[in-house]
């Protein structure tokens, strides 16, 4: 007789025998997970988790580069001096994480409208991450390079 | 203790004769959304993908840009929509994981107050925006701050 690792471990010391005694079946590595009790998170739950820290991420950027730009009515000096922080090569690596998120925020923002209004929208919901996906992957592919060249030779 | 009012079984949902916001706000952020797309992608691909991207950017570039009216209200659109955008975004994640009823009120009024301070002063700095201010910067700005 074999018991679950998980039962024996409820039921303590007194069935160890049990335990020791049995012989779980060592071909089946792959442990039996419990199906449709718990939500274990699919591409539906990891669009969401990053649609929400890429948005946050977004928004708290924008205030801050809504006060930079002000600063073309206080001076072209002031101005310069900030956005010369925007060219230095860490800021210039913060700026691929920035193009990032938007980039994933917006083709995601796209893929929900679609789930929310094409009537196929939930049916293709899982294969429309996955082209954000790719989608995210080539844009950043054509910028990344062309904005780091950017950054480190001028 | 007073005894909660549990309606009938079947009964049709009360939510008020008022504005369904919720709603609206959960339509503006489909709309703006696409909007949004359409506007940060040209303003990403004008600021930091043409010619030298992000190092060409100073009080000059902004003049260039500014001079003329289209992306005046290209940047000022973008403004007004990504802020209240962003804002509603905000609103939305403070409801779901503020507990306390004050903490939520707060957190919502700070929200508010950052998105209208920016939205008023973004959009006094787009439209009072004064190209000859202080030393122009490149040739053609002193030609034309010249001229005046």
């Amino acid at each position: 007789m074999w018991l679950s690792t998980e039962a024996s471990t409820i039921m303590g010391g007194l069935f160890v025998s049990v335990q020791t005694a049995g012989t779980p079946p060592k071909a089946s590595k792959k442990k039996p997970r419990p199906a449709g009790t718990l939500y274990r998170g699919n591409e539906g739950m990891w669009s969401w988790v990053f649609h929400r820290i890429t948005g946050v991420a977004i928004f708290f950027f924008l205030l801050v580069h809504v006060l930079d730009t002000a600063l073309v009515r206080v001076s072209p000096e002031a101005y310069d001096a900030v956005i010369g922080t925007y060219q230095t090569p860490i800021m210039g690596l913060g700026e691929v994480g920035l193009v990032g998120a938007i980039v994933f925020h917006a083709f995601n923002g796209l893929r929900i409208i679609l789930v929310d209004f094409w009537s196929k929208g939930t049916r293709y919901q899982k294969l429309m991450f996955w082209i954000v996906i790719g989608l995210w992957v080539i844009t950043m592919l054509a910028f990344v390079p062309r904005h780091l060249t950017n950054v480190f030779s001028h | 203790m007073t005894t909660t009012e549990i309606a009938a079984p079947r009964s049709p949902r009360t939510r008020g004769n008022g504005t369904n916001w919720e709603k609206w706000g959960w339509l503006y952020m489909r709309v703006s959304g696409v909007v949004l797309v359409v506007l940060i992608f040209g303003h990403l691909f004008v600021n930091l993908w043409q010619g030298t991207g992000v190092s060409a950017i100073n009080f000059a570039f902004v003049a260039g840009k500014w001079a003329d009216p289209f992306w005046k209200w290209w940047d000022v659109t973008m403004l007004w929509l990504a802020l209240i955008h962003g804002g509603n975004g905000m609103r939305t994640i403070v409801n779901d994981y503020a507990r306390g009823r004050t903490t939520r009120g707060i957190l919502k009024i700070a929200i508010l107050a950052a998105v209208a301070l920016l939205i008023i002063l973004g959009t006094l700095v787009v439209f009072t925006f004064d190209p000859c201010l202080g030393n122009p910067s490149s040739d053609a700005l002193i030609q034309m701050c010249a001229a005046k």
